[in-house]
């Protein structure tokens, strides 16, 4: 599963793209959001509020109890503020 | 005649607003957001999540033409580097008739707002700060749906 992180996740984490496998338990984007924080100090401070995440699967915004399903792309960023 | 652009190059607004000037069109609307200066914003860092922002701009541009009779849809968005009075968008709608360009150009911004993956980060000098969404931007969305 490719992963992509942007805005200060991205900082935060210390890369905007990396590639995982997460075990079977692993259902849906906030245990995803979970397992990835024990990776590394920097994904654990980017992600320890999933409160203040949004994620989209394959280029779609979905709510984070959304199941992976056979996601092939998952984001994981900040509330977006463009325009 | 839907025009998408996501570009670190600067808005050309003549060449923007001369394509969005479709024949048969009594009505052309454009939004420019700009990068305000106030609050000693010194800079403005755009990110986005290329392929998926393209996607989005272009979701939303099928929207408005399926809420309104419209002649053409320009949305241009810029990503990089900008400084104070620089644009950052540039939205522009055509119709027969005002009401309808109007509305879907004012649709079209607060949609962008909370749906395109675009994310602001403010230099002050030497400090920079990445941009908290606002809940009256959401509420400026939601009022559409």
């Amino acid at each position: 599963m490719d992963l992509l992180y942007f805005a200060w996740v991205r900082e935060r984490v210390g890369t905007g793209a990396e590639t995982v496998d997460p075990p079977e338990a692993v259902v849906n984007v906030a245990d995803l959001i979970c397992w990835l924080s024990e990776r590394s100090p920097g994904h654990a401070a980017a992600l320890a509020e999933p409160a203040h995440l949004r994620a989209a699967i394959d280029q779609r915004f979905v709510p984070l109890d959304a199941p992976l399903g056979d996601a092939k792309e998952v984001a994981i960023f900040p509330p977006v503020t463009g325009g | 005649m839907i025009n998408v652009s996501v570009q670190p190059a600067p808005i050309d607004l003549v060449s923007e607003l001369a394509a969005v000037e479709i024949k048969g069109a009594g009505g052309i609307a454009t939004f420019i957001g700009t990068v305000r200066g106030d609050d000693g914003v010194t800079g403005l860092t755009l990110e986005h999540y290329p392929g998926m922002t393209e996607g989005m701009l272009i979701a939303l541009a099928e929207e408005a033409f399926a809420r309104w009779e419209l002649l053409g849809v320009t949305i241009v968005h810029r990503v990089g580097e900008m400084a104070p009075g620089d644009h950052i968008v540039f939205i522009g709608t055509a119709a027969a008739h005002r009401k309808e360009a109007l509305e879907s150009c004012a649709y079209l911004i607060d949609r962008l707002k909370t749906e395109a993956p675009f994310w602001k980060r403010e230099t002050r000098g030497d400090a920079a700060m990445w941009v908290e969404a606002k809940a009256n931007d959401l509420d400026a969305s939601e009022r559409w749906t």
